[in-house]
């Protein structure tokens, strides 16, 4: 299956959810925040899709106003790869947790914590993995100003 | 009379630990000799790769990404460079393609002689150490010759490779596989028959194929458990679908059985080295790009195969010439989860042997 294919089976799925095709990244469906776990469980247990490899969890920041949230899905047994792109706000960003469906997603979610401050809702562990725990900031934000980074002239 | 008391301990095995191979916190809480449970702590390596990267040209990345893991400096160069490729849709010539996969491979053996040699120095085994470090080192002097590093390579470039490779060096790897891969013999005789090895491993640190699928875990890992999965195989790139190659696979999932997928696949890498040899095409190795590369706005993922596993960039580019977001989906980072699930129940020993048969790297890990 590819991305348009994935997005009609979704849409089916989901009819009260607006998912659409991301413009920027080829394999990725643009879900809303209050449904990426719901969406997430689907893709875990329906065995049309049967993602059972979790691949990655990231953020890319976007200022003034965007936080992109990824997560990679594979699929040992169809061989497809989906991505759910979910567009946060760079205030106080939240999700729920998908810690219990991949256990993979335990540390990438601290990860995605500790260097973008999401806070996710029902991790069993939720702290700082790569920076020391009392680090203040978050580091791979675009506004994070530390005297170590300094701006590459150009 | 006096009553025996036993209570629960925390030991904290690291940061600095000789068998870690880099600074690997495991706090573990004792019941005597066994282990109840453990929690992995990393981060003393935490170098901010990724940030690094959104302060550099594409093309000064390239020597940031060789950081990664020191044992395998061309498949993270390798990854990189595929994902800003995909990006600009640019596309090596193929004696470019061919001299990549020559250098991942190699670069795959010579891992994997590091891993034979340090994993036996875990379980008390010395002198396969010593065997496999002095081949190692034949292979870092074939790395040296093409581009004068040998560890640290910046070799792979966006559009093909550094240097081209000359044909003394194709001679000279040809004749390094002549000797060395009846060695491989040798290194199989000091452990498979030997008893103690076997009561050391057979049997120990089992994983089962829903575990391993359920952590992510990937490469000789997830293969040694008997799900036969390749990246090289199933999404095929550079001059893979060429070639060809088994997929060693095993349904033990012990520490043993990881040993074993890992003797078979530098059989495997020979024999696509020989391949290479014969099939490599003449031409330039690499299309000449500007130094300071625009990149069109777009986001990828690409990833390949690393003697570890599953190795992934993720690139973010808004059309300038730095890239916007770079995070690297490691093996180790994924594989060093798997202990609080995996050491529970074992005894002090076995820690060792069971951390050093997943050929964790924890720069790898921190990035």
């Amino acid at each position: 299956m590819n991305v348009a294919e994935f997005g009609e089976k979704l849409r089916q799925r989901f009819p009260q959810v607006s998912i659409v095709d991301d413009p920027d990244n080829a394999q990725a469906l643009q879900i809303p925040a209050s449904n990426y776990r719901e969406v997430a469980e689907c893709l875990r247990h329906d065995p049309e899709f049967d993602f059972d490899y979790l691949e990655f969890q990231t953020c890319c920041d976007r200022p003034p106003d965007r936080l992109d949230f990824l997560a990679y899905f594979y699929s040992y047994q169809f061989c497809h790869r989906l991505a759910l792109k979910v567009i946060l706000e760079r205030g106080l960003p939240s999700l729920p947790s998908l810690a219990d469906l991949w256990a993979n997603a335990d540390w990438n979610e601290r990860e995605v914590f500790d260097l973008f401050g999401v806070v996710f809702h029902g991790h069993p562990d939720l702290r700082r993995i790569m920076m020391p725990e009392d680090w203040e900031g978050y580091p791979l934000r675009k506004d994070y100003l530390h005297p170590n980074v300094v701006k590459r002239p150009d | 009379m006096s009553t025996m008391v036993s209570e629960e301990f925390e030991l904290n095995m690291g940061p600095q630990h000789p068998s870690t191979h880099g600074v690997l916190r495991m706090l573990l809480k004792m019941d005597g000799e066994k282990v109840v449970t453990c929690d992995p702590i990393v981060g003393y390596l935490h170098r901010s790769i990724e940030k690094m990267a959104e302060n550099r040209t594409f093309a000064q990345v390239i020597p940031v990404t060789d950081r990664l893991d020191y044992c395998t400096s061309m498949t993270s160069n390798y990854v990189y460079v595929m994902a800003v490729e995909a990006l600009g849709d640019i596309t090596p010539p193929p004696r470019g393609q061919y001299i990549r996969v020559i250098m991942t491979e190699l670069n795959r053996i010579a891992s994997h002689l590091l891993w034979y040699g340090t994993f036996c120095l875990e379980i008390g085994a010395t002198t396969p150490f010593l065997y496999s470090f002095a081949d190692r080192e034949k292979i870092l002097d074939l790395f040296e010759m093409a581009c004068g590093a040998r560890l640290l390579y910046n070799y792979v470039r966006i559009g093909g490779v550094g240097r081209d490779l000359s044909q003394t060096f194709l001679d000279q790897m040809m004749k390094f596989l002549d000797e060395w891969e009846p060695r491989i013999l040798d290194y199989e005789a000091l452990l498979d028959e030997n008893p103690i090895f076997y009561n050391r491993t057979k049997g120990v640190g089992y994983l089962s194929i829903e575990k391993a699928k359920h952590y992510g875990v990937t490469g000789p890992n997830i293969r040694a458990s008997g799900l036969a999965v390749d990246v090289r195989r199933d999404q095929p790139f550079a001059a893979y679908p060429d070639l060809e190659f088994d997929i060693p696979i095993s349904t033990e999932g012990d520490v043993f059985a990881r040993y074993r997928i890992r003797m078979e696949e530098m059989r495997q890498s020979a024999r696509i080295l020989r391949q290479c040899f014969d099939k490599i095409p003449g031409g330039p190795p690499s299309i000449p790009l500007n130094y300071r590369l625009k990149i069109p706005e777009g986001e990828t993922y690409q990833h390949i195969e690393s003697p570890r596993g599953d190795i992934g960039c993720y690139l973010v580019s808004r059309g300038g010439d730095m890239p916007w977001r770079c995070k690297f989906r490691t093996p180790s980072f994924v594989h060093i989860q798997i202990f609080r699930d995996l050491l529970p129940g074992v005894l002090i020993p076995d820690i060792m042997a069971i951390c050093a048969s997943f050929d964790i790297v924890l720069p790898e890990t921190d990035r």
